[in-house]
């Protein structure tokens, strides 16, 4: 059993000057067999094999990853949380993610800093306005809340923003999820490792699968830089390497890697409230519990695997800063790098059984990957541990592209096309 | 920002281009004779490499054609470039 | 005396007075806000960011992790300002951040006081009950580090690209070595320096008289045709294709006597051919006990200041050092008459020479020692220094101490750009390994400390060939390795328990100490990325330039490993924090996004329309009337097309010309809708499709000869539309003859609407023959209006008689004031886009986009004809997939609202049980919607599940808490069987 986390655990640790702390998560060696393996140690392969453990009393789990654990887009996303989707379906899923990350600090005895200080997305036509209304109800008729807010009410959420008629892109509204926010993304991956170590999963670091073993259409193990082990199950949670996984065990997926870049500015005093997204100029904008602005916005649209990003899009994205923001202008640019993005087509996830028995995929997130690793992990869980699909996760089945039943959340925006 | 060889017009600035993802996509010829699989597959189902992928450029702000490009995706490193309508061989 | 009599490379004829913190103070011309700070013996500068520890200038370059101020007043204000790089301008005014009430009281330093309760990582910790948004409020308050202030920033930026062949990051005298030769050898040569003028170390270290002759090098390079230098540049970021990002401060040094309107600073992308690093090392501190007191600086750093500003930063200095070239500092200290206490160095001897040096100088030296304690509160009053490994100690008194603890050469463009490091154990640091770009170091940062072995290594390695292919660049070679004496160096990362018990900082301005790090490995965050992320070690604005190595050090030693087993972070961009507004550069306001204008956009602006963006194109939304609403305008306009006539500008509708023999065969694989058996002369409506079998766009196409036809795209995908075509011709099917030409803005497009509009027509001026049987609806007939080449269609997206006059682009607003002067007998109406819409909406026509979303499918909004086509066109199997044949599809309807009075909102959802309450499952929504005056109905457009068989039946659309009934009927609304468009 782990040691507890608290305040009073802080002050007795003070006295001995914090040599009782144990290690979060142990080095374990690896066995040579496995019940279930999850192939990546970011958000969503440790949440897996923490509800594995936890909601399904499976514990014989590794968790193998190439790299570090939560060294992937785990730890390089933007933060944000939110449930404000178009889609029933999608509604349902990133919700169940975000009533786990409302409870999570508490479940995983951990601080995922969870600040839910509302995201509100910018209207800048009235056509935007009228597709917005459409976006916030499907989210109440989905019981998620949401409200429209009229320019005067944007105004009073981010006096920062310029909202001018002479703007290129005047705010003429937009709409409110109060329950989004940003959470701390690091402390999410090492919440939900403590966590699962703490069940008896052994996380192997720095430990590269390099083949997976398929016998007779179904998964036997993995071939790792450490040598074979088996498994009965397999789960891949690798995010944007997923194809290269996939054409080990012979299949091909709807997926594009593309590199996605993320910002942060020199920290400064709280300036900013509120998450702030508009999807016509594609820029978001938080302020983290340090300071720092954390931006984001268009992807490098070239397929990539090199973690970084190239200069037309940093330069997109932070004029969209300066213009929507003025003040941002004599702010700083500290730091910015690039993840790998796991793009679908519809831009919804693909969770379930793969061509392969007994080979599971949690991938497609895109950018949106950090916000769902909660419920990534605990219909996943779901699936592995019946066999058979979680029903939230049902309809992000990969047979859904043969059917045409896609979810397409980028589609239907009625911009991108 | 990639400096991306166009066939027809030489070394140019990535702001010039737009991408086309997977080159020789093959559209079947009798889609519906298609199963719905082999349908999805056309349409959605790409290679995805990490390490070299032929892909399909336009210069758009420049000549206006496409052509293919066998880039890596790790490195970024452009092996080769050549006409759209030019037959695969060699190392393309 | 802390300012020398003599000396420096200061202007004294230049006299500039500064406030800091309202303190008036005095510097010269020359000088940066640090060295004028340090001569008016101004040791306390900052506060750190988490324990409010005091904090002064540690070194004089960028990587000073403390001396962060704010700079300047209101808008033209600058938080975060490193006062090392800030050069002294008159009236400066300098302020220090993060402390409350003021810098020597500062209320935020209890958290000190309280330290032992929050090390590293204490938040995951707790603030978990009840839960985190109780606590976060006063955490942000006191994080954080500058004020922003929320106003326009008047300065402009702006951005500049260049080629060259050889790029040379840093005019120290290994980068000025390079660029003599490779300017000699006739290459384009571009020298960065962030400094304002060239020399590097040359401006306060010599080099044996080895080095280039400073003013007759600089002379000669600025004088040579195909060299370019420029200062105050720092090379920030390296990207692929070697593109390197230079950030240039054009008028920040000048304060209030900059130019107006000059750009404040420069943004430069630069595509070199090769580029040589010459960005030199960065001296590391030593860790030891309450290492972190102001006074405390680096050792080549206060040598920097002596030489370059002419400043002593202290009057009895000691030295703690762990290699040679740091002696150099107190030597020179000591003939400028400074009191030099004592030099600890960890080593257990020196060598001779350095030994007599010292002796020369009576300089006591404590070997094979170290520092464990440092005493002042705001400054640093004395020293203990013990005998390692915890040996007797001494105190010695001073103001100053210098520390190195050796030197991190500056390879964050080297590994930015792909390449390698390793670590060279015989001097402890990390070295460039193999490169991935055609990029070199040269000098120190290549490792070579020594300079005749550097400027020997520099001037080879810039006449090594140039690639000739940019595309091809080397597969190895970092600039060889050089042989020759390495640097004299013994590795010491950290005082052991044994001697010391104080917190030892390793970064300075987040706050992180050998306790925290050793936290970090004893919770097993021994990966260098989860330390760094865990303590927050290098996340401080200074990106970690002196406690990156410190840190991984120590980590290594708090888990066994070796400095190379543990590695090393990768080196994000920027080198150092780049203005926002210099990345934007011009790209705001008017030039952020491009918008498209129409042809007679000033006689839009001269009738007071109101514009707005539709798709990118700028156009007038209504043109109301003094003292009219908006509502009152668009109702106005849309009833004068009903009863009269209207004037609309649809010039931004697509106008893409296909031709060529295969044409026809062409357009049929393009578009759901057949082209096939089209007269010349022939309109036809088109829906195109995506291959998924979503609906693209929707238009007509008309025949205008035998080989040629005109797609009217619609105006907000015209564009994609053209693109769209070309690459299925280029990629599918290249050898069919036919050519795809977007000509869009070609030409201007002015509709004439309503019952009036052929006799006004006819009033301006035309030798088409508009007689409605020679000229029906859904043809165009070519001619001339009003004396202009025209082409005239008899299309209506209004549903009225309406003619789309067509004329070349320049003609525009001449044809606007012929047709509302023709017009004018029948009280003509300019016509915006918000009528326009509520036009077809009453006509039952969707708008792309607005009644359809990327789910949307030609079945679903009534295009069924495709089913008649033989061609294998774009879309078509997408349409036999089951999702696409499902019965409860939602299909396109009309909706009148059952009070007919009450506007439908749009975007309101469809109930699937009248009765239920949200969360409830949803059938449908709607997707535009108007109070229809010609009407006196409330009508809107709805996808609605099986909605076509659902006619007749009442729905209940739900919208914000409201439900609203409405019958669902079939479309259109108005004039079913097309006699007024027919007329």
């Amino acid at each position: 059993m782990k040691q507890r986390f608290s305040f009073g655990a802080l002050v007795r640790g003070a006295a001995g000057g914090h040599r009782h702390w144990q290690p979060q998560w142990r080095t374990p060696a690896m066995k040579r067999r496995y019940q279930v393996i999850v192939v990546g140690a970011g958000g969503h392969g440790l949440a897996t094999a923490y509800y594995l453990a936890k909601n399904h009393g499976i514990t014989d789990v590794a968790v193998i990853e190439k790299g570090w654990l939560g060294g992937g887009n785990t730890g390089r996303n933007t933060m944000v949380v939110r449930s404000n989707y178009l889609f029933p379906e999608s509604t349902a899923i990133y919700d169940l993610a975000l009533r786990l990350y409302e409870d999570l600090s508490r479940d995983l005895n951990y601080n995922i800093m969870l600040s839910q200080r509302g995201i509100v997305t910018l209207a800048h036509s009235r056509a935007e306005l009228d597709g917005m209304a459409r976006w916030a109800t499907a989210l109440q008729v989905n019981g998620i809340d949401s409200e429209i807010v009229d320019r005067d009410g944007v105004r009073r959420l981010v006096p920062t923003l310029k909202v001018a008629d002479d703007a290129r892109y005047p705010v003429v509204g937009g709409f409110l999820q109060r329950r989004g926010g940003i959470a701390r993304h690091d402390a999410v991956a090492w919440g939900y490792a403590r966590g699962a170590d703490s069940y008896g999963v052994d996380i192997i670091q720095n430990c590269e699968v390099r083949d997976l073993i398929v016998r007779a259409g179904r998964i036997a193990g993995v071939e790792t830089a450490q040598g074979v082990v088996e498994a009965d199950s397999v789960a891949l949670t690798v995010a944007g390497h997923s194809s290269v996984l996939a054409a080990k065990a012979g299949f091909r997926l709807p997926v594009t890697s593309y590199a996605l870049q993320a910002f942060v500015s020199e920290p400064i005093k709280p300036i900013l409230n509120t998450v702030v997204l508009s999807p016509v100029t594609g820029f978001y904008v938080s302020q983290s519990d340090k300071g720092e602005l954390v931006m984001g916005g268009a992807l490098d649209l070239y397929n990539s695997y090199a973690q970084r990003g190239n200069f037309p899009a940093i330069e997109g994205v932070l004029s969209s800063a300066v213009e929507m923001f003025p003040f941002m202008s004599r702010l700083k640019l500290m730091r910015h790098w690039g993840g790998i993005v796991d793009v679908v087509p519809d831009s919804s996830p693909i969770i379930g059984k793969s061509p392969v028995q007994g080979l599971y995929l949690n991938c497609g997130w895109g950018t949106g990957g950090f916000k769902a690793i909660p419920a990534g992990g605990f219909t996943l869980a779901h699936s592995i541990a019946h066999d058979t699909p979680h029903p939230i996760a049902a309809p992000f089945a990969l047979d859904r592209f043969a059917t045409g039943a896609l979810i397409d959340e980028a589609g239907a925006s009625g911009i991108a096309h | 920002m990639l400096l991306i060889p166009c066939p027809f017009c030489g070394p140019r600035a990535q702001i010039e281009f737009a991408y086309g993802g997977q080159s020789d996509i093959v559209r079947p010829k009798t889609p519906d004779a298609a199963s719905d699989q082999e349908w999805a597959e056309y349409l959605f189902f790409r290679d995805n490499p990490k390490g070299s992928h032929r892909e399909r450029w336009c210069h758009r702000d420049g000549c206006g054609l496409w052509f293919n490009l066998l880039r890596d995706t790790v490195t970024h490193r452009i092996a080769r470039s050549s006409p759209v309508d030019e037959p695969r061989g060699g190392n393309a | 005396m802390a300012r020398m009599p003599h000396g420096g490379r200061i202007d004294r004829t230049q006299p500039l007075s500064f406030t800091f913190n309202g303190r008036h103070l005095r510097g010269f011309a020359g000088d940066t806000l640090a060295s004028a700070l340090l001569a008016n013996d101004v040791t306390l500068v900052g506060r750190s960011f988490k324990y409010h520890r005091p904090r002064g200038v540690m070194a004089a370059g960028v990587e000073d992790p403390s001396s962060l101020v704010h700079l300047g007043i209101g808008a033209a204000g600058e938080p975060n300002a490193r006062a090392t790089q800030v050069e002294l301008y008159a009236d400066l005014v300098a302020t220090s951040q993060n402390c409350w009430p003021s810098l020597r009281f500062d209320l935020q330093s209890g958290f000190d006081a309280v330290h032992r309760l929050i090390p590293a990582g204490f938040y995951y910790k707790t603030f978990i009950w009840p839960r985190w948004s109780l606590y976060e409020g006063a955490i942000r308050r006191s994080a954080g580090l500058g004020m922003a202030q929320n106003l326009r920033d008047p300065d402009v930026y702006t951005h500049q690209y260049a080629h060259c062949d050889v790029l040379i990051v840093g005019g120290g005298p290994c980068g000025l070595r390079a660029a003599e030769v490779a300017a000699a050898r006739g290459d384009r040569v571009m020298l960065v320096d962030d400094q304002r003028e060239l020399g590097g170390s040359l401006l306060w270290r010599g080099a044996g008289g080895i080095a280039p002759d400073l003013p007759a090098t600089i002379g000669a390079l600025a004088t040579t045709s195909n060299v370019q230098i420029l200062a105050r540049t720092t090379a920030v970021g390296y990207y692929d294709h070697n593109l390197v990002v230079m950030h240039q401060r054009l008028t920040n040094h000048l304060g209030k006597a900059a130019p107006n309107g000059t750009p404040r600073e420069r943004l430069w992308q630069v595509r070199a051919r090769r580029v040589l690093v010459a960005t030199g090392a960065t001296e590391r501190p030593l860790v030891f006990p309450d290492n972190d007191r102001p006074g405390v600086m680096l050792a080549d750093s206060v040598l920097h200041y002596l030489r370059r500003y002419a400043v002593v930063p202290g009057r009895r200095a000691v030295l703690f050092a762990n290699n040679d070239p740091a002696y150099q500092a107190v030597f020179a200290l000591a003939d400028a008459g400074v009191e030099v206490a004592g030099v600890v160095d960890i080593r257990a001897s020196v060598s001779d020479a350095l030994a007599a040096e010292l002796a020369r100088r009576g300089i006591r030296l404590f070997s094979n020692s170290a520092i464990c304690a440092t005493h002042g509160r705001q400054r640093v009053r004395a020293v203990r220094v013990g005998a390692m490994p915890s040996g007797p100690t001494t105190t010695l008194a001073c103001d100053l101490l210098l520390v190195s603890g050796g030197w991190a050469p500056n390879v964050h463009l080297f590994s930015q750009s792909g390449g390698k490091l390793r670590f060279d154990d015989a001097q402890s640091c990390f070295r460039p390994a193999q490169s991935a770009q055609a990029v070199q170091c040269i000098g120190a940062a290549n490792g070579l400390f020594d300079s005749a072995i550097a400027l020997r290594e520099a001037a080879t390695t810039a006449l090594a060939p140039a690639s000739a292919d940019l595309l091809q660049w080397p597969s190895a070679g970092a600039g060889a390795p050089g042989t020759g004496d390495p640097l004299a160096i013994q590795p010491f990362w950290r005082v052991p328990r044994g001697l010391g018990h104080g917190r030892q900082w390793v970064d300075f301005h987040n706050d992180v100490t050998v306790d925290d790090i050793a936290l970090a490995a004893r919770e097993n965050f021994v990966s260098v990325e989860h330390l760094k992320r865990y303590t927050g070690t290098g996340m401080a604005p200074d990106q970690g330039k002196t406690s990156n190595v410190n840190a991984l050090a120590i980590l290594a030693l708090e888990t066994g490993r070796d400095i190379a087993a543990v590695g090393t972070t990768t080196f994000r961009p920027p080198v150092v924090p780049v203005t926002l507004g210099a990345i934007a550069g011009r790209h705001i306001g008017g030039l952020y996004r491009a918008r498209r204008l129409l042809p007679a956009h000033s006689r839009h602006v001269s009738m007071e329309a109101m514009i707005a963006d539709y798709g990118g194109w700028m156009r007038p939304e209504a043109y109301p009337l003094p003292g009219e609403s908006f509502e009152e305008a668009v109702r106005r306009e849309g009833l004068a097309v009903r009863t009269r006539i209207g004037l609309f500008d649809a010039s931004s509708l697509g106008k893409i010309e296909v031709a060529g023999p295969d044409a026809e065969r062409f357009l049929d694989h393009v578009l759901v809708t057949r082209v096939e058996g089209m007269t010349v002369g022939q309109i036809r409506y088109f829906v195109m499709a995506k291959e998924q079998g979503i609906v693209f766009d929707d238009g007509v196409v008309m025949r205008l000869g035998a080989d040629r036809y005109w797609v009217g795209a619609s105006s907000a995908h015209a564009a994609h539309v053209a693109q769209t075509m070309d690459e299925w011709l280029q990629c599918e099917w290249p050898t069919w003859q036919v050519t795809v030409t977007d000509a869009t803005r070609q030409w201007a497009t002015l509709a004439l609407a309503g019952p009036e509009s052929r006799d006004v027509l006819s009033t301006a001026g035309t030798d088409i023959d508009l007689a409605a049987e020679r000229f029906p609806h859904m043809c165009f007939r070519e001619g001339l209006v009003a004396n202009m080449p025209a082409r005239v269609a008899r299309v209506s997206f209004s549903g009225e008689l309406q003619y789309e006059i067509n004329v070349h682009a320049g003609h525009a607003v001449t044809l606007w004031d012929r047709l509302l002067a023709a017009g004018a007998s029948e009280a003509i109406q300019p016509v915006g886009m918000e009528a326009w819409l509520g036009l077809r909406l009453e006509k039952g026509y969707l708008v792309v986009g607005i009644d359809t979303d990327g789910t949307t499918t030609p079945d679903d909004v009534g295009s069924a004809a495709w089913r008649k086509k033989t061609a294998n066109f774009i879309g078509r199997r997408s349409l036999m997939r089951p999702h696409a044949l499902r019965p409860d599809r939602q299909k396109l309807v009309g909706l009148l609202g059952v009070d007919p009075a009450k506007r439908l909102p749009v975007g309101a959802h469809i109930l699937a049980s009248p009765s239920a309450l949200p969360p409830c499952a949803t059938v449908g929504r709607i997707t535009s919607s108007m109070l229809s005056a010609s009407l006196g109905q409330s009508v809107a457009l709805a996808l609605l599940a099986n909605g076509r068989a659902r006619i007749g039946e009442t729905v209940t659309a739900y919208f914000d808490g409201q439900r609203h009934m409405a019958t669902v009927v079939p479309l259109p609304f108005y004039d079913p069987q097309g006699a007024r468009l027919n007329a």
